[in-house]
């Protein structure tokens, strides 16, 4: 797979060493004082990382990156994430993994980012929406996670599942989707190597509004189905019930690969903006990755399989 | 600022619902008023036209400062929708507070609520045509054939440019009482496409948009209300 780096970073723009080995530290230290009232103010801390698979276009600005979200666990409104994730406590946290697997395991957040491998990973995210944004994630790929547990063949889907916490996360006080938020992806889209588990963004831990401590990113997929605030992936044998479908399902299937030749019912899918820039660009089957997934769906009605 | 006979507006046929207000001011509401233009309606005037101007004003102080957000174009599009839709039912909402609050003269100001909300809506369009689609017009006949909130909105653009070109009294002289009337009886199709246009675009939270239909019902409902209760 062809691994570009990306030209404005050198040997300088690595985290330090002694700074890598005390990250521990920090990031107890920092959820301390979030614990103590800072909320989500103090969550950012840098992380250690190579330099993976990236598009050579340029980022989004962080501050858009950080301001412009749909998580309407924090409010439907896109600022909403932006101004009430704060309040969300990413420490202690765990995911549980299991199902159709031999080892099935809950890991702790820290233990797992300590035990893989970062990579710096520049993915274009298309929203459903229209919109679109280039974001350095810090992440590692799924399918890393998925072999620790062991999966059985009877492990055809992986299903996903959100935080439940109205008290923190106070769009779920109300159903404007089915509580918790799920999203599934099939077994061999799931470990495909694209498919990324992100723990950060511009070189920091995830800030809580895009999906802290760990979320999934399937950069050929609309936006919505990159769960955020994972606390759960189960393997399973059937096709998984995911919150937007639930919602609607005409309009949001299950594949939601991006695909200019299918329309939303309400709007086209054949362009988006790009953030920051003037004139609508045209939208790239399967989000300019079909290189490298277009196989995975060979023989497939993609209109039917929306 | 020459206004005209709001008697005219009031006279629609269906009913007595907007006739009151009408009948205490009649003939001539014009005339009466502008013997009575004083300085205390002019200001009064004034007052209303800033608050019409407001929004925009406060819009374009943004645009120009770049204090639009992260997704300029949409938040300006929206914005100007959403401003269309409250200034075309604040325009729905005249007749009824004229009657309940015994006030028949604020029936002068519903031509202009009536055109800035045009103006809003106007912009509204353009800055989807000209900024957003940025003048791509294949993609506009696209959107107007196959997205249903664009039709329904277009539609009710279209059938909004009548009402504002006939907004004049030359207007209603020219088209005769009746006439003119029946013509401005559309706005009763307009504001419920308008609000349709909103709620159709809106991916799930449909919360605003119900507050604007429910506004609107009342405002409707008020007038079914007044028509079979005086007939």
């Amino acid at each position: 797979m062809l691994i570009r780096h990306r030209p404005d970073l050198t040997d300088n723009d690595v985290t330090d060493r002694g700074l890598y080995l005390r990250r521990r530290e920090f990031i107890t230290g920092v959820a301390g004082l979030g614990l103590a009232g800072l909320g989500g103010m103090a969550s950012a801390a840098p992380l250690a990382f190579s330099k993976g698979f990236s598009t050579t276009e340029k980022p989004t600005p962080k501050d858009d990156v950080t301001s412009y979200n749909n998580f309407y666990e924090f409010g439907v409104d896109k600022g909403d994430p932006a101004e009430n994730a704060g309040r969300l406590k990413t420490r202690p946290w765990t995911v549980r993994v299991d199902g159709a697997c031999e080892a099935p395991k809950t890991f702790d957040i820290d233990a797992l980012i300590k035990a893989n491998k970062l990579e710096e990973r520049i993915y274009r995210l298309r929203c459903v929406e229209g919109w679109s944004m280039v974001i350095p994630w810090v992440g590692f790929p799924l399918k890393d996670l998925i072999a620790a547990v062991k999966p059985t063949s009877k492990a055809k889907f992986v299903a996903f599942e959100t935080l439940m916490r109205p008290s923190e996360m106070t769009g779920q006080k109300w159903d404007v989707l089915q509580w918790p938020y799920r999203e599934g992806l099939r077994i061999d889209e799931a470990v495909h190597p694209l498919t990324l588990i992100a723990v950060g963004l511009y070189g920091e831990t995830l800030p809580n509004q895009n999906g802290a401590p760990l979320r999934l990113v399937v950069p050929w997929k609309y936006g919505f189905k990159s769960i955020k605030s994972i606390i759960r992936i189960s393997l399973v044998e059937r096709q998984p019930p995911t919150a937007w479908n639930l919602s609607a399902p005409r309009e949001y299937g299950f594949y939601s690969n991006v695909n200019p030749a299918v329309d939303h019912p309400r709007w086209s899918q054949a362009t988006e903006r790009r953030i920051g820039e003037f004139r609508r660009r045209d939208t790239l089957a399967f989000n300019g990755y079909g290189e490298w997934v277009a196989d995975l769906y060979r023989g497939m009605d993609l209109k039917k399989f929306y | 600022m020459n206004r005209p006979p709001q008697s005219l507006r009031d006279s629609s046929p269906r009913g007595g619902a907007s006739n009151a207000p009408t009948r205490s001011s009649p003939s001539g509401g014009g005339g009466a008023k502008r013997r009575r233009g004083s300085a205390r309606d002019n200001l009064v005037y004034a007052a209303v036209w800033l608050a019409c101007a407001a929004p925009l004003a406060w819009l374009a102080f943004r645009a120009f400062t770049g204090d639009l957000g992260v997704n300029p174009i949409e938040t300006l599009v929206r914005q100007l929708g959403v401003w269309g839709l409250r200034l075309l039912l604040v325009g729905l909402a005249v007749t009824p507070a004229a009657v309940i609050l015994k006030k028949p003269r604020l029936v002068r100001f519903r031509r202009t609520i009536g055109l800035f909300a045009f103006a809003y809506v106007t912009l509204h369009l353009f800055s989807y045509i000209g900024v957003d689609l940025y003048f791509d017009f294949g993609q506009l006949v696209k959107d107007i054939l196959k997205r249903p909130f664009i039709t329904l909105g277009m539609a009710a653009f279209v059938m909004l440019v009548p009402l504002a070109v006939t907004s004049t009294n030359g207007w209603v002289i020219r088209m005769g009482r009746a006439a003119w009337s029946r013509l401005h009886w559309l706005i009763y199709v307009i504001v419920p496409l308008g609000v349709a246009h909103y709620y159709l675009l809106v991916k799930a939270d449909h919360r605003p948009p119900l507050v604007y239909a429910a506004i609107l019902a009342a405002l409707l409902g008020w007038r079914a209300w007044r028509k079979l209760a005086t007939r």
